[in-house]
């Protein structure tokens, strides 16, 4: 997909001319993409939405589900062809994730987490070895990987990461904890970020590659979560973790750098999962307001209702925009971080709005576990915290427009 | 016999079906299809509306796809090329522009190439079976196929007729309702689900054979077919070029929503029930 040449600086008139020619892109998809998103849509519906509830009550990880998305190329979309992968681009990822979790939100969270996070940064930073090592097998769904920055004493404040990576001869030890690790119970190899050179506070982090399951690596308890319960999370321990030199990925102390980068990408993807969640969440609400009477009539014909709804739809539809807006930017190789970050932020508050007036709209029924709109409001919950608090994304937005109007 | 080089091409026709889902699985108003269907969560449809002028029902703005049954012969055909007992797999439907989409499925599930023969306006309306099995005849004759697969039925006029008469006209013999198609040597063994249980039969290739729902499940296109299926190539064939008069035999008098349930009546003994059915003339 072809962009507009130079990306003119964004003051507010040349931004409104860049938006314009993209705009015929952004009403309806190529073919491809259309293609690859009913596909995804199919499998959810069909595969995923039936078992949602139940993977949702059991925490079960739903690892024949992964193994059908991996043989569709789901799980490494970005990934080459020549590795493994579905060789497509990340306007196309976006729109699996936001299709796939509209089934199911905590298998949303597997593929993306697996795409973004493990399999992103290998591909950007990684030696040829590495990548066919460290990608190759995990392009199928037979293994996940996993992503450990944050740490029990720092989340947003990911600088100050506290794991330490000593080198001993030919090897590095690393020794610390990880918290709050997606996938960990279920993942083959994990990115660890730790400190290198603590006197270079966040310069003299790097990142590593770590096997699963390893010698000096342990998991903590599994977290009994709000929502998404069907992927697991918990702390990764190292103690006296030993891993070969070219474990290393990239160069020395450019660890935090990766984790921005990566994290810059990875926030679209769980954009895209919020705008499942909430896409799900407005099609129940909608079909119940058709079919829920009330003072003689469809509830959908009360303006009560049809308010939320209308609000519910503008928020899901401005975020998907913006959302393809930033994979759009990303995929034409243009600076995408503002746009990334306003995406993370509208998708998962429009999630956690939408869910929140779905159970207003299903009154009692949205409460109880019979229909999905509590499950929804309880997996929309965690899309405004990972990957970058909303807080974090007001953040990289502000710095962002101030560095625009330098003076 | 050399099953790879001898058997050219399977051609799969698609039947695409209106649907008033708006790009959702219908299957929740479409009873007769896949055991997955049956998992699917309700949802709510507009429901199928009976054109003012009764003389069909509306299919303006409706998304269209592949009938199931047709998925399910596509499948089918795949599954004969990965054994590599077919050389060539080509999906062929007759409709307006929009059928080109369900080709594309088709060609992203596997199939070699498209042909797309254009019918549309008035033609599509009154287009049915005898109409698309002329088509059908004559592009077997023109492709040299080998062998046809279809779907046993389609789901909106469940007429289940277009595959016999292909058979028919062709002169070719047929397995029709086919749950499981097995090739051996130059014949194929078809194992057909029948009111009476499961008959077997064997019928020498070149034949016709129509799916039915245990065939087998088809599979989700992959993102890398996808892709592929961009490149392959969709040919654009009018009737009128095979020969064909698209021109109706019948003509729909009239097209009616069921009746509306009746409520029913509560009755205190069976004689009173029996009293009652001779009544209405039941008994």
């Amino acid at each position: 997909m072809s962009m507009s040449s130079a990306l003119l600086p964004s003051t507010l008139g040349m931004a409104v001319g860049h938006g314009v020619r993209c705009l015929s892109q952004l009403a309806e998809l190529p073919e491809l993409h259309q293609m690859m998103r009913q596909t995804c849509r199919d499998y959810a519906q069909k595969e995923l939405a039936p078992i949602a509830a139940q993977l949702d009550k059991d925490h079960k990880f739903p690892a024949k589900q992964v193994k059908e998305l991996g043989a569709m190329g789901v799980m490494a979309v970005e990934v080459p062809e020549s590795l493994g992968g579905a060789g497509m681009d990340y306007l196309a990822y976006c729109l699996a994730v936001e299709e796939l979790s509209r089934g199911c939100a905590s298998t949303g969270v597997i593929v993306s987490v697996n795409n973004s996070l493990y399999l992103g940064p290998i591909l950007k930073f990684g030696t040829e070895e590495q990548k066919k090592q460290w990608i190759t097998p995990f392009t199928t769904g037979e293994r996940v990987g996993c992503f450990a920055l944050s740490e029990p004493g720092n989340g947003s404040d990911a600088g100050a990461a506290s794991t330490l990576a000593q080198q001993e001869g030919d090897e590095w030890v690393l020794s610390g904890t990880k918290a709050w690790i997606t996938n960990c119970w279920d993942a083959s190899a994990t990115v660890v970020f730790a400190t290198t050179d603590k006197s270079l506070k966040h310069k003299g982090i790097s990142a590593f590659l770590v096997p699963m399951p390893h010698p000096g690596l342990s998991l903590g308890k599994k977290e009994d979560k709000l929502g998404i319960r069907a992927s697991s999370t918990a702390n990764i321990i190292l103690e006296d973790c030993r891993i070969p030199l070219g474990n290393m990925l990239g160069e020395r102390g450019m660890g935090f750098n990766i984790a921005m980068q990566t994290l810059d990408s990875g926030r679209l993807g769980i954009a895209a999962q919020a705008l499942g969640i909430a896409q799900a969440a407005l099609d129940c609400s909608a079909d119940y307001a058709h079919k829920r009477t009330a003072f003689g009539a469809p509830i959908g014909k009360l303006q009560a209702i049809q308010f939320k709804l209308a609000d519910m739809a503008l928020a899901i539809e401005s975020a998907r925009l913006l959302t393809w807006r930033a994979a759009m930017l990303r995929d034409a190789k243009k600076p995408f971080t503002k746009e990334a970050a306003m995406a993370k932020l509208a998708a998962s508050e429009a999630a956690t709005f939408v869910s929140h007036q779905a159970i207003q709209v299903l009154g009692g029924m949205g409460y109880v576990t019979d229909m999905p709109a509590e499950r929804h409001y309880r997996d929309a919950r965690i899309t405004e915290i990972y990957e970058g608090t909303s807080e974090i994304q007001r953040l990289v937005i502000a710095n962002n427009i101030l560095k625009e109007y330098q003076q | 016999m050399h099953r790879s080089s001898e058997v050219k091409h399977v051609a799969s026709y698609l039947n695409t079906r209106g649907c008033e889902c708006f790009g959702q699985p219908c299957e929740s108003h479409c009873p007769v299809l896949t055991d997955r269907t049956i998992h699917v969560q309700l949802k709510t449809f507009i429901k199928i509306r009976v054109k003012p002028d009764r003389t069909g029902v509306v299919t303006d703005g409706v998304k269209h796809s592949m009938n199931p049954f047709c998925e399910i012969a596509v499948e089918e055909a795949i599954k004969l090329k990965e054994k590599k007992l077919v050389k060539e797999v080509v999906a062929v439907s007759c409709g307006p522009q929009q059928v080109q989409e369900t080709i594309r499925t088709a060609l992203a599930m596997g199939a070699d190439r498209g042909i797309h023969v254009e019918v549309s306006g008035k033609d599509y309306e009154t287009l049915g079976p005898l109409q698309v099995s002329k088509i059908f005849a004559a592009l077997a004759k023109k492709e040299q196929a080998d062998l046809i697969i279809l779907g046993k039925q389609a789901i909106d006029d469940d007429c289940n007729q277009t595959g016999q008469m292909i058979a028919a006209l062709l002169d070719w013999p047929q397995g029709t309702f086919a749950s499981e198609m097995t090739l051996e040597a130059d014949k194929m063994k078809v194992v057909r689900e029948v009111d009476g249980g499961l008959e077997t039969i064997k019928i020498k290739l070149p034949a016709v054979v129509t799916a039915d729902l245990r065939l087998n499940t088809p599979r989700y296109a992959t993102l890398p077919n996808i892709m592929k299926a961009k490149k392959k190539k969709i040919a654009n064939v009018k009737p009128a070029d095979l020969g064909v008069d698209v021109c109706s035999r019948l003509e729909v008098l009239k097209v009616d929503e069921p009746p509306q349930r009746q409520a029913g009546v509560k009755v205190e003994t069976v004689d009173d029930l029996v009293g009652k059915l001779k009544e209405a003339g039941r008994v």
